[in-house]
């Protein structure tokens, strides 16, 4: 069990990285498998993942559905790039709300750390301002809209 | 949900440090632009500004009270981010602690296999 780090990198990229008592190989499995993935790739409790396409091969199509019991769902698309069998994959994706947010290109690295794994995703956002306007939404820091809904707002 | 809402502007509109202090303040309450910039060291038509990007972004609401205009939070627009952030933030680390059991319960490379 290991905390979430996140991190900026020069004026584009945000950083994270997570360790997995899980040896590399397993754990790139897990990102590639979409029967793996839709046990885990799920965000909060209540979501499911009734759609997942990953073709784990450059040029091969990623698309994530998700949906909840109200009926909300949303979906991100995406290709990928390079994928280097169990210790890099680069791949970009864009979330559709429904309109698409800027292509992020993400590198996930998995490098073997003791029996388990150090993966270490890094993100290349487009410029400055969309990182900036994730990190405004408090991956870096706290969640800063949902401090103000805690502050009294609901 | 405020039809409104422009999460892209929404998310600019977080961007900048003042906003997201005048956002916290009025999570607090109702305000008027006086009210706004008294904690600031800035006049009150750039506080007005940076309310315009607010209002623009879905995220703030005026209404008229004889001659003032207070503020307040755009509920459906804070709760439209907020389905946002979940699913960044809380995605992500709920999602790993998913990945942990997931990883658990795969078959485990006998020790003399790995690299």
């Amino acid at each position: 069990m290991s905390k979430l780090m996140l991190k900026t990198e020069g004026d584009t990229h945000l950083v994270v990285t997570r360790r997995f008592a899980a040896p590399p190989e397993a754990v790139y499995r897990a990102h590639t498998d979409p029967k793996l993935l839709q046990k885990w790739l799920l965000g909060p409790d209540g979501w499911t993942m009734p759609v997942c396409i990953n073709e784990a091969r450059p040029g091969g199509k990623i698309r994530y559905e998700w949906t909840n019991r109200k009926g909300d769902g949303f979906h991100v698309t995406g290709e990928y790039l390079e994928l280097e069998p169990y210790s890099r994959i680069v791949h970009v994706e864009r979330m559709h709300l429904p309109d698409p947010t800027p292509d992020n290109r993400v590198e996930t690295r998995f490098d073997a750390d003791g029996t388990g794994t150090l993966m270490t995703i890094r993100m290349t956002l487009p410029d400055a301002q969309t990182r900036a306007a994730m990190l405004a939404t408090g991956m870096e820091r706290g969640m800063e809209a949902s401090y103000v809904r805690l502050e009294g707002l609901i | 949900m405020n039809d409104n809402l422009n999460l892209d502007a929404a998310f600019s509109a977080l961007a900048d440090p003042t906003r997201r202090a005048i956002l916290a303040r009025l999570a607090k309450g109702e305000a008027t632009v006086m009210e706004l910039a008294a904690p600031f060291e800035m006049t009150q038509p750039a506080i007005s500004q940076h309310l315009k990007v607010l209002e623009e972004a879905g995220l703030v609401v005026r209404r008229v009270q004889g001659t003032k205009r207070p503020r307040r939070l755009a509920k459906g627009g804070i709760e439209a981010m907020d389905q946002w952030l979940a699913m960044l933030r809380k995605a992500l680390e709920r999602s790993y602690d998913r990945l942990d059991g997931v990883l658990a319960s795969m078959e485990k490379p006998k020790r003399g296999e790995e690299r």
